[in-house]
This record gives structure tokens, C-alpha cells and sequence, in this order.
């Protein structure tokens, strides 16, 4: 158990820190208490119980919508530098270090179920606290707790009902390996959890957080663990009992069992002493990365065998972005980490619908996926390019106002659709529609790739449906007329800016930077143009060389220098097309990556404005609420008690106002904050990726050089 | 001339001639040139400007004592160089061609060290007095001479137009002539449209450049997304400065060698259609004193037909040079061209290899950068 524990993220991102401070003191006590039944459970039931605590104190939503990596830092940083201190901290994570008593138990436990020695223990109960999922925190207070607890947990806890069905396996395995329990008791007891999990998760459902792959993540975990169990113990017996979840496991039992091996010298070095955590992080970096590569098909076959008609969560934007509270900035970067998931999306095969000046594009939609929010492993829609619009119109609407950067589709080309349409054959409105295409699809994964965003019903209609409505208004928000509004906001928020006082050097640092990031970028672009225009000139131009050394040839006395002139002529033929494709190569990947990005830090500047505005609103409460304060002072001033009520009752009302205007704003600011962050991970990501896509063409293009002139240079020396 | 028995003693060793230095003083360009006598291994330096190189060559063409001189096929010496700054690059670029590129001249230094090569190869030539004062007189011969040679050149051409179209007696040379001026326009083409080819891949090395020093422009030290970042540009950066390193070895190799082969070989076409021109001309000569000798009245007809078989005689010497010039032409040429494209070839060769094991050296880093 304690090296299962290890395995599973543990949940929890400080943002909740705040929110739910008052709650962690409760929890704190909970925790001890929890612990205390726990080491009495671990005594009587198995070694499940360590991790119970730990996620007690933590909220659900977090642990699935966080990536791992930060689950898995923070506390370990938090649990050697500050141990209990810290508020944030799991109830697990305090009740360990403060409480020797604790400890011991946890030992006990530890020994009992792994066998490990003494020393282990202790490094054990911390990692596991840390690593611990909210599901057995969950397991822990709702069928050890009872119902006392239950209210505390369910806010806490969102966790599907698959969650349970999960931990409800997972006890059964290492009980039965470890401590060689009759299995009849371990059925009983699953059987017992069971129930009474689901019913509160069940009631949990409405407001799951659950976003795929963190969820995946925080589940795959588990079954490593179990299959860690199963490894040692070699117990058969879980498989039978549990057959969907065994199958989960057993799939994921050889991919997991090396990392298991690596967790677990690592936590022997470190059960040595507190300041080991460098290598704990990195095990535990390890440890994720290959967890989160199955982890989306994991994550589905769970959910499908808990309940495959649960609906997919949806992560609302309101749910979400409750969630953050002022963080450090670390750990707000901490919190991106790579989020993997299955999902694979095309736009191919373009086709002209219609005919004249009503005609348009089609393109086919084809998704591949394994996440279970989606109905089929495959689906293909066709979608026309207004559709693409419509799309990033209703994400902006909700999400833009929350300080989300919702990724901008292509602008409309009057010109190149007007082409399209008029034009049967020309290469240069083919070449207009594979750039669209491509844009797209780019747009598209952008989405997509945006953890929030995904959650979103309208884009997975948007993938799945067969018919979407129509999508109407499109023409004033694409295209220049887009970009134009974008500025003029800008600038009517620069105004703006002079009058708001920053209070966060952050932000005003970031908006500079986004500023300067934009004009070097469009330089950049401007370059890039210049570079392509070149190629494709390079490309004529060696043409039109191949040609006279093709005439040159052909009208060659010299049989053997005209034959050799002839080869050259082909050779510069093939040239020619390599720099053709290296003039495209250069466009595609370069100027369209930096005119995409251009038009993101549009929506990155957007989402900086929707901040301004929030605290324009806060601003505004707040002098209202002033204005309203002395008015009643001037009513009891003039000694007026029927009016003083209503003055009161007034100020109450904008007291709440302000207090929410504030709220919004603190929470559209961390927001923005982590939407930001997010936007340059993801560039950086980004801009590596078409690096060494570029790369790969460079060298692609020179090896086929290569071996043009090795194929010409025997033709030069045949020259007699 | 000294005297005829030292004739073999002043032969210059052709491939010992070499052009080691150049200097600029104002518009004026000097050379410094060195060679070998066969028959002995010192060396002796002279200083030449691109006047002495006219001289030099208006000696050739005027050396009275050779037989069947308007047979030769001259080496052509390149135009006259432009160093002047006021010029622009793009005249320079029009009158001279790939001459004009390179560092320092050294393309043009090339071309002179060719002709020079040819020159001291060719028979008839490598006897020429001027020759040999050209590569050993410590004085500047040039100045002696006039410019007759543009006047020269312009009654030429006007001839040129008016005998281009004459039908020749022999088959051999009509199509020699046909042919000529043929392959004289695709080579000029060609040269051109490689040309134009260099010039686009130096403008994109320069292009290149420019976004290589831009994106050093992007570099943020701010925070640790940031720096990120700028590594990720500052590798780019690398990247395209390697690619723009790799265009312009790309083209100086096209210059040094199929560009200044290509320019010798329309030069040199050019000097072929000089000769046969020349032959053209004593065959309209010859045709008229034919004419002449036989509508002469008995009593003139003696003397015109001496004319008549003087100008047969010279002809038929000048035929027959002109002969084995074409045939030593032929042979010239296609193994000049064979070198000029082995060496090109074998240079983007490994151009080509060197980049792409630096690109995928590049390659490698960036995978392994972490993000």
C-alpha cells in the first residue's frame, strides 16, 4: 500500500489554500482524527488507510484539474521546508510531522502492509499523504467518517463515482497480497464501501470538476499501485472479483512496474531524512510522465466500467474559475505542466459547396479520440468555415470575460474566398485553401489543448454533432473588422490604465511584455515574408537556369558535355522543386506559427482588458458604496430614522456588491495569471516543436541535395 | 626578340603564372603577377594594371611575322574592371558578370590568371614578344599604347552586321559559324540565369541574416518562461545563421567555379566568332579579288590575278589555322567545363554534407531541449 500511495498525485494545489483555510483547521483536527482511525483501521482492516488523510483536507476539483506535477511538488516542498506550518497543507501532511504518535501508527501501517523496514515508514507516510489522491481521502471519510464528515468531503470531494469503484479494487489487492487476509473479508469490505460511496458520490456528480486528463492521471496512479500490489503479493484474487478494474490494471502492470521499482529506491533514500525531496521530485516527475501517457485510456475504461453513461463533467467556466486564489508565482508555473490526452484532430479534405458567390468551403472534421466525454473512439463532421467562427464566437462570449485566452480562428479573406469562388483551377487559390486548412486545424488544437476550453459542450458539438445551427454574425467579428476591434479596446484600455493604479507589478510587467512580444513578432513576420519571397524567387530563378542549361545541352556538339548538360539541367530541375518546398516550408511553418501568434497576443491583450474591466467595476461599487456611507452619515446627521433604514440596508447591499466585484476581479486576475503562463508554456512548446519541424526539413532537403550531386557528379567526370 | 634560339629558354611555364595580390589606388587596379620560366626555377614578379592586360593584348592580335594570325582564336580578356566606388554595384554587375563578385576581386584576378594561362599555353602565342616583356619587363608597357582598339571595334562591328549573313564556301566552317553563334547566345543565357541564381541565393543569405539578428532582438531575461523562450529563439537563431552561412558557401562556390567557367566559356565563344569572323571577312576579300581577276581587262588581269592568289594563299593558311584552332578549341573547352563542373559538384558536395551534419547537430540540441 504505502508504495501505491506513493504512485498517486497527490491533490493539492495551494490555490485552494484560501479558500479553504478555515476548513483546513477543521481538517487539520480531522486529520489527526483520521489518522487515529486510520492506524486503528490499518490494525484491523489493511493498509489502504495512510492515504486516507491527506486528502481530506483537499478539494477535488484541484487535484483533477491541476497537473500532476505541481500535485506532486507542492506538497513535497511544502512538507519538508514548512511540514505543518502551512495552511495549505493536507490534513495527512500535518497530522504526520506534528503528531509522533502519528507517525508511529502510520509506521505500523506501512510495515504491516508492505513488510518494509522501520525506516521506510516514516518517508512513506509522508510521500503517501503527499501523493494521495482525493479518492482515498474520499474512501477514508465516507466510509470511515460516516456522515459527520460527509458534507465536509462532498465540498471538498467531486470525485466520480469510478473513483470509488477504483479504490474499492485497490483495497482489495494489497490487503489480500500484504497482509494475506482472507479474501471473503476484503470482498465484505469492498462490498460494504461500496455502497455507501457511491451514494455520495453520486450526489457529487452535478458538480464534478473532472477534467480528463488530470483525472486520468490522478487515477492511473491507482493502478499502478495496484498493479505494485499485485506484483508482490501476486495475488490473483482482485482480477476475478473485480474484473474491470483488474483488466485497468493488469493492462497498465508492465508500463507502471519500473517506475514502481524507481519510487521505491528513491523512497528508500529518502526515508532517511527530510531533506531528500530533490529526488522525490524527480521520481516523481518521472513517475508522471509515463502515467500520463496511458492514463487517457486508463482513465476511460475506468469510467467506463463505473458508469459509462455518467455524463462527462463539464468544467464550467464559474466552477473553474472559482477555484484560484492568489497563488505564488511559482507556483502558478508549477501548475502547467504538460497535460497529455488522446485526442487527435484533422481538418482535411476541403470541397466547394454550392456554386457563384454563394459558394463555400467544407472542410471534414475527423476527431480521434479515447477520452469518454466523447461519444465514439471516431467521428468525422464536415464544418464550413463560418462554423469555425461561430465556434470562437461562443467560446468567447462565455470564457473571454473570465480572463480565459480563447485562441482566435483565421481571419476571413474576402480576397482568397472571392478567388476560391470565381476561380476553377489556380494555384494560388489552391494554395489559399491548404493554408486555410491548415489554420484550421491549427485553431482547432488550440482549443482543444486548452484544459478548460475542452470541457466546453459547444466544441464537443462542435466535433460530434452531425448539424449545427448556423451560425449567423460571423462577418463582423472576422476577419481585419476583428482585429481592428481588438485594437481599439486596447487603446481604450491604455487610457484606462493611466487611471488604474496597478497594484501588481506582475501584471503591468506582462502587458509591457506582451506589447514589445508583439511588435518584435510582427518584425518577425515581416522577415520571414521577405525570406519566402526570396525562395520563391530562387525557385524561378533556378527554373529558368535549368532551362537554358536544358537548351544549352540540346544544342551541345559534344555528345559527352551535352549529355552532362542535359543531367544538369534535371538536377537543377530537382533543386528548383527543393527550393520551392523549402519556400513553403518556410511559410508554413514559420510565418503562419508567428501570425498565429500575433493574433493570440490579440486574445492574451484581450484577456488583460476583461481583468480592467472587472476592476472598473470593483472601482465603481466602491465609490458607490462610499457615496452611499455618506449619505447615511448626512441622514443621521439630520437625524432621519426612516430613511436611515433604507440607507442601511442599501450599504449592505453594496457592501455585498463590492465584496463580489472584488472577488470577480481576484479571481479574473488569477485567471489571467494562469491563462498567461499557460500562453507562453504552450508558446514555447510550440515554437520548439515547429523548430524542429523546421529542422527537419533543412536537413530532409540537404540530404536530397546530396544526393542530387552525388548522382550528377559521375556524370561530370564522364565528360571526355 | 632577342634572338630566335632563346625562344625556348624565354617559354613561360603556363601553369606558373599566377596573379598573388591585388592592390586598389583610386579606380585603378595592380596586379601583382608571378612566374616561371620552363627552364628555370626563379621566379620573377611584375606589377600590371588592367591597361598593360590591353596592351598585352593588342600586342597579339598585331604580331606581323605569323602566318594565318586572323586564325587564332584569342583568349579573351575580361572588360575592364570597375573598382571605382561612385559605380554602382549593379553596372558593375551588368559589364562584368560574375567578375564582379567575390572578395577583393578575386574572381576577376582568377579570370586575368586564366587568360594569361592561355595565352603561355597557346603556340603561336606563347612566342609573342609582348608576352614575354608583359610577365618580365619591370616597366609598365601599357602606357606606350594607344587606344585604337575601341575604334577597331566599332568599324568591327559594323562589318559584323554587314558579313555576319555571308554564306561560306566550306561546309565545315558554315556550320562552325551557325553553331557558334548559337551556343555564344545560350551561354551568355545561361550565364545570366546563373547569375541571377547567386545573386538570389546571396540576397537570401543576406535575408536570412537580417532574421537571424532580429530574433536575437526577442532575448528576455525577465523570468524563467521567458528565458525559456529567448533559448528557443536564440536557437533559431543559430539555426538560420547556419543556414545563411550555408547559402553563401553555396554561392561563392557557384562563383569560383561554374560561374567563372561559364563566363570564360561565353568569352571565349565570343572569341571564336572573332576569328571566324575574320576568316569571313578575307573570304568576302578573297571572293572579290576573284570577282575582280576574272572581270579584269587583259591587261590588268595579270595583276589581279596575283592578287587573287596572294589572298587565296592567305586564306587557305588562315583556313587551315583556324582549323586546328577550332579542333584544340574543342578539345579546350569541354575538359575546361569538365573541371569547372567536377570541382563545382564536388564542392556543393560537401557544402551540402557540412551543413546537414551542422543541421543535424542542431537537430539533436533542440530535441533534447527541454521545454
Amino acid at each position: 500500500m504505502a508504495a501505491s500511495s506513493e504512485r498517486s498525485p497527490p491533490p493539492f494545489p495551494e490555490s485552494e489554500e484560501q479558500e479553504l483555510e478555515h476548513d483546513l483547521e477543521e481538517d487539520e483536527e480531522d486529520s489527526e482524527e483520521g489518522a487515529d482511525i486510520f492506524t486503528g483501521g490499518t490494525l484491523s482492516d489493511s493498509a489502504m488507510d495512510p492515504p486516507l488523510p491527506v486528502s481530506s483536507s483537499e478539494p477535488p476539483k484541484d487535484i483533477f484539474s491541476e497537473p500532476p506535477a505541481d500535485t506532486f511538488k507542492d506538497p513535497l516542498n511544502k512538507t519538508s521546508a514548512e511540514k505543518a506550518a502551512s495552511g495549505g497543507l493536507s490534513k495527512a501532511q500535518a497530522a504526520v510531522p506534528v503528531k509522533v504518535a502519528a507517525d508511529e501508527e502510520l509506521d505500523d501501517l506501512f510495515s504491516d502492509s508492505l513488510g518494509e523496514s522501520g525506516a521506510a515508514p516514516v518517508t512513506d507516510a509522508k510521500i503517501a499523504p503527499l501523493l494521495d489522491l482525493g479518492e482515498e481521502p474520499q474512501k477514508s471519510d465516507v466510509i470511515k467518517k460516516g456522515a459527520g464528515k460527509d458534507d465536509a468531503s462532498t465540498e471538498v470531494l467531486s470525485a466520480p463515482q469510478n473513483d470509488v469503484i477504483k479504490k474499492d479494487i485497490f483495497e482489495e489487492p494489497p490487503k489480500g497480497a500484504a497482509k494475506d487476509l482472507p479474501t471473503d473479508i476484503k470482498d465484505g469490505n469492498a462490498a460494504g464501501k461500496k455502497p455507501a460511496s457511491t451514494d455520495l458520490f453520486g450526489d457529487d456528480d452535478d458538480e464534478d470538476l473532472f477534467k480528463e486528463p488530470l483525472g486520468a492521471m490522478t487515477k492511473k496512479p491507482q493502478g499502478s499501485l495496484f498493479t505494485e500490489a499485485k506484483s508482490e503479493a501476486k495475488a490473483a484474487r482482485p482480477e476475478q472479483s473485480n474484473s474491470a478494474a483488474a483488466d485497468l490494471f493488469t493492462e497498465e502492470a508492465f508500463t507502471v512496474t519500473p517506475v514502481v521499482a524507481a519510487a521505491k529506491s528513491s523512497v528508500n533514500t529518502s526515508s532517511k531524512t527530510n531533506g531528500l525531496h530533490s529526488d522525490e521530485e524527480d521520481l516523481f516527475a518521472e513517475a508522471t510522465v509515463e502515467l500520463s501517457l496511458d492514463s487517457p485510456h486508463n482513465d476511460r475504461r475506468k469510467r467506463e466500467a463505473a458508469k459509462p453513461s455518467a455524463p462527462a463533467p463539464s468544467l464550467s467556466a464559474s466552477a473553474s474559475t472559482s477555484k484560484p486564489q492568489p497563488k505564488t508565482l511559482e507556483e502558478l508555473e508549477e501548475e502547467e505542466k504538460e497535460d497529455t490526452f488522446d485526442l487527435n484532430i484533422s481538418v482535411t479534405n476541403p470541397e466547394k459547396v454550392g456554386d457563384g458567390m454563394n459558394a463555400y468551403m467544407a472542410y471534414k472534421v475527423s476527431t480521434q479520440t479515447s477520452l469518454s466525454m466523447f461519444r465514439s473512439k471516431q467521428f468525422t463532421v464536415r464544418r464550413r468555415f463560418s462554423d469555425f467562427l461561430g465556434l470562437y464566437e461562443k467560446l468567447s462570449e462565455k470564457h473571454a470575460q473570465n480572463g480565459y485566452i480563447v485562441p482566435p480562428p483565421p481571419e476571413k479573406s474576402i480576397l482568397g474566398m472571392t478567388k476560391v469562388k470565381v476561380g476553377k483551377e489556380d494555384p494560388s487559390s489552391a494554395e489559399f485553401v491548404e493554408r486555410r486548412r491548415a489554420a484550421l486545424e491549427r485553431y482547432l488544437h488550440r482549443v482543444v489543448s486548452h484544459p478548460s476550453l475542452l470541457q466546453d459542450p459547444d466544441v464537443r458539438e462542435f466535433l460530434e454533432k452531425e448539424e449545427l445551427p448556423r451560425a449567423v454574425s460571423t462577418q463582423a467579428l472576422s476577419g481585419a473588422g476583428f482585429l481592428k476591434m481588438i485594437n481599439k479596446a486596447t487603446d481604450a484600455v491604455s487610457k484606462m490604465t493611466i487611471k488604474m493604479n496597478e497594484s501588481d507589478v506582475w501584471f503591468e510587467e506582462k502587458l509591457q511584455e506582451v506589447e514589445s512580444e508583439d511588435q518584435q513578432l510582427r518584425k518577425l513576420h515581416a522577415m520571414v515574408e521577405s525570406l519566402v519571397n526570396h525562395r520563391k524567387e530562387l525557385s524561378v530563378n533556378t527554373a529558368m537556369f535549368a532551362k537554358s542549361v536544358a537548351m544549352l545541352g540540346s544544342s551541345e556538339d559534344n555528345t559527352a558535355l551535352s549529355r552532362a548538360l542535359s543531367q544538369l539541367a534535371e538536377v537543377e530541375d530537382r533543386i528548383e522543386q527543393l527550393h520551392q518546398d523549402q519556400a513553403s516550408n518556410d511559410f508554413f511553418i514559420f510565418a503562419e506559427l508567428l501570425a498565429d501568434y500575433i493574433r493570440l497576443l490579440g486574445a492574451v491583450r484581450a484577456c488583460f482588458d476583461q481583468r480592467m474591466k472587472a476592476w472598473q467595476r470593483w472601482q465603481d461599487a466602491q465609490n458607490m458604496l462610499q457615496k452611499k456611507r455618506e449619505t447615511e452619515a448626512k441622514l443621521l446627521w439630520a437625524n432621519k430614522p426612516d430613511k436611515l433604514q433604507q440607507a442601511k440596508d442599501e450599504i449592505v447591499e453594496w457592501e455585498a456588491k463590492v465584496s463580489q466585484y472584488e472577488r470577480e476581479f481576484e479571481r479574473v486576475s488569477a485567471t489571467v495569471r494562469k491563462e498567461v503562463i499557460r500562453f507562453e508554456k504552450e508558446k514555447s512548446r510550440d515554437f520548439k516543436k515547429q523548430i524542429i519541424r523546421y529542422l527537419e526539413s533543412l536537413l530532409q532537403s540537404q540530404q536530397q541535395l546530396i544526393k542530387y550531386w552525388e548522382a550528377f557528379l559521375p556524370e561530370a567526370k564522364a565528360i571526355a | 626578340m632577342k634572338g630566335s634560339n632563346e625562344d625556348s629558354a624565354q617559354s613561360v611555364n603556363g601553369s606558373s603564372i599566377k596573379i598573388t595580390d591585388v592592390t586598389q589606388d583610386g579606380d585603378t587596379l595592380t596586379f601583382a603577377i608571378t612566374s616561371q620560366k620552363s627552364s628555370s626555377s626563379a621566379g620573377v614578379c611584375v606589377f600590371r594594371t588592367y591597361e598593360d592586360f590591353e596592351w598585352l593584348q593588342q600586342g597579339l592580335f598585331s604580331q606581323e611575322d605569323v602566318p594565318g594570325l586572323q586564325g587564332v582564336i584569342f583568349p579573351p580578356l575580361p572588360s575592364k574592371p570597375l573598382p571605382s566606388t561612385s559605380l554602382s554595384q549593379a553596372k558593375a554587375l551588368k559589364q562584368l558578370g560574375f567578375l564582379a563578385l567575390g572578395d577583393e576581386w578575386m574572381i576577376y584576378c582568377k579570370a586575368l590568371e586564366l587568360y594569361l594561362q592561355q595565352v603561355a599555353a597557346h603556340t603561336t602565342l606563347s612566342k609573342s614578344k609582348a608576352l614575354y616583356s608583359f610577365l618580365n619587363s619591370s616597366e609598365s608597357p601599357g602606357k606606350q599604347c594607344g587606344k585604337k582598339g575601341i575604334l577597331n571595334r566599332l568599324s568591327q562591328a559594323m562589318e559584323e552586321m554587314r558579313k555576319e549573313g555571308h554564306k561560306d564556301v566550306d561546309e565545315f566552317f558554315q556550320s562552325e559559324r551557325d553553331s557558334s553563334t548559337n551556343l555564344s547566345a545560350l551561354f551568355k543565357l545561361s550565364t545570366e540565369k546563373f547569375l541571377d541564381v547567386v545573386l538570389n541565393k546571396q540576397r537570401l543569405a543576406l535575408a536570412c541574416g537580417h532574421f537571424s539578428t532580429s530574433l536575437h532582438l526577442c532575448v528576455n531575461q525577465d523570468n524563467p518562461t521567458a528565458v525559456a523562450f529567448s533559448k528557443i529563439c536564440l536557437k533559431l537563431s543559430d539555426i538560420i545563421e547556419a543556414v545563411k552561412i550555408n547559402y553563401e558557401k553555396v554561392s561563392d562556390n557557384d562563383i569560383s567555379t561554374l560561374g567563372l567557367g561559364l563566363d570564360l566559356e561565353s568569352r571565349y565563344q565570343e572569341a571564336k566568332r572573332e576569328m571566324l569572323f575574320r576568316r569571313t571577312c578575307k573570304l568576302v576579300e578573297l571572293e572579290t579579288a576573284n570577282r575582280n581577276s576574272e572581270r579584269a581587262k587583259p591587261n590588268k588581269k595579270a595583276i589581279m590575278e596575283g592578287v587573287q592568289k596572294a589572298t587565296q594563299k592567305e586564306f587557305d593558311i588562315i583556313s587551315s589555322v583556324a582549323k586546328q584552332e577550332i579542333e584544340h578549341y574543342h578539345r579546350d573547352r569541354v575538359s575546361l567545363l569538365r573541371d569547372f563542373l567536377i570541382c563545382w559538384c564536388e564542392k556543393q558536395l560537401s557544402t551540402a554534407r557540412e551543413s546537414s551534419a551542422l543541421l543535424s547537430q542542431h537537430l539533436d540540441a533542440c530535441k533534447k531541449f527541454a521545454v
